[in-house]
């Protein structure tokens, strides 16, 4: 049978009535798929028979849609409901796990945070100390190579009547121009009393104050660093009242030396 | 969109493509339900129903073994005809009119102009008497082709080719 004669042998017309048996309406969807042309007739007549038929209704349809819409729209409310309030409940149960879980979280944060302060400080007082230690190491390297130098005269400060057993000792670098006076032999001042260093010139004797030992007592190496005079031959140490004397008081004179020439 | 489209689209349960479908078929089944139940109030009712009914059981109807139209058509035709077995159809008792159909197509008086159903008053006129009935039975009413033939004693083999014919008539005045 070709496709004409398959046409009008009126199978299509039953096909849209809906009276073919289903062997036969599958034969006639194959055959529309394959054949445009006979696709093409079942379109019209169904267009004929969708225009036959409208002519029957007596009203228009448009607004009833609204009603079905309202039917057909409730019934996925009750469906999905259940789903609903199990999504809140996880939702809550989800929320109150946040919660907790930030609550913990930021207190472990501020722990963390007090930890970090305390190691830093910790840490600021440990770099402190390594700076004071290498100062510590610089100084006394410093000291070492001063008593090493060939240019330094070491300059021994005898004890004297008031205190015949206490000693010093004067360096004194003539290439820097810097002397340093090592007190470690002199026994602490008493109260409201200071050590005044001496720069002296022996003929005529003319005492020149180098300054006084304040921080004698603090000071834990007692090496004390001075500028170097010219023409001074000699140095002194005499106990003096708190700020120190114009002029050495001779009966309080611990120590002496001379530049050997 | 293609019909093919939409029907998917109306399975997936998507209430546009669905009201795209209404807006094509509605006017033809409110006919068909008007047609068998002879009420308007009624059939708008039905009408309502049948595409309910529609979305509901989207996933039954399958392109393989029939038209869209076809699948919507049966649902209406099954739900006009389940309403004039009820009690109040019988107790109402319609006046059933012999003419079929085109006692409505005569009285119709919301006929607009766009659905050229004007012309149609008078091509249908012009249809034989059997040819009115074959396409009342076959397409209004969903008679099989051997209800058809026994009520209109037409030999059942010659039903397909009769009915060819009178569709050939009105579809070449329609101009479809």
């Amino acid at each position: 049978m070709n496709i004409k004669e398959y046409i009008s042998s009126g199978v299509l017309e039953l096909y849209v009535a809906g009276s073919l048996s289903e062997k036969e309406n599958a034969e006639v969807f194959k055959m529309m798929e394959k054949h445009p042309e006979v696709l093409a007739e079942v379109k019209s007549i169904e267009a004929a028979i969708v225009t036959l038929t409208s002519a029957l209704s007596t009203k228009d349809t448009k607004q009833l849609f609204a009603g079905i819409k309202n039917t057909i729209q409730p019934k996925v409310i009750p469906i999905s409901k259940p789903k609903t309030s199990i999504l809140k409940y996880s939702g809550w149960a989800a929320a109150v796990v946040c919660g907790l879980f930030l609550a913990w979280s930021l207190n472990e944060n501020n722990k963390l945070q007090q930890k970090i302060a305390k190691e830093t400080t910790e840490r600021k007082l440990l770099e402190n100390r390594v700076i004071e230690t290498n100062d510590n190491l610089a100084e006394a390297t410093k000291l070492i190579n001063v008593f090493r130098d060939d240019s330094v005269i070491s300059v021994p400060l005898a004890g004297q009547t008031v205190a015949p057993e206490a000693y010093a000792k004067v360096y004194v670098d003539k290439k820097t121009e810097l002397l340093y006076l090592d007190a470690q032999g002199l026994p602490d001042p008493p109260k409201g009393k200071v050590y005044q260093v001496w720069s002296l010139q022996l003929d005529p004797l003319t005492p020149t104050s180098m300054g006084t030992l304040d921080t004698f007592i603090a000071d834990a190496d007692k090496i004390f660093e001075f500028k170097t005079r010219a023409g001074e031959q000699a140095f002194g140490i005499t106990l003096e009242p708190e700020g120190g004397s114009e002029s050495p008081t001779l009966d309080q004179l611990y120590t002496l030396g001379v530049i050997p020439s | 969109m293609t019909l093919e489209i939409l029907v998917a689209k109306f399975q997936k349960k998507d209430t546009y493509a669905f009201e795209k479908l209404y807006e094509m078929y509605s006017k033809s089944m409110l006919g068909v339900i008007n047609n068998i139940v002879r009420n308007d109030n009624v059939a708008e009712e039905i009408l309502q129903d049948v595409f309910i009914k529609a979305w509901n059981n989207s996933e039954n109807y399958n392109a393989k073994k029939g038209r869209f139209f076809t699948w919507i058509l049966n649902i209406a035709r099954n739900a006009s005809i389940d309403y004039t077995r009820s009690k109040t159809y019988k107790e109402s008792k319609q006046n059933q009119n012999s003419d079929y159909f085109v006692d409505i197509l005569e009285n119709n008086e919301s006929l607009d102009s766009k659905t050229n159903t004007i012309g149609l008053k008078k091509f249908v006129k012009e249809l034989s008497d059997k040819c009115k009935a074959v396409i009342e039975f076959l397409y209004l009413k969903g008679y099989t082709q051997k209800e058809t033939s026994e009520e209109l004693s037409i030999p059942l083999g010659t039903i397909k080719t009769r009915n060819r014919q009178c569709l050939e008539q009105l579809r070449i005045k329609l101009g479809v």
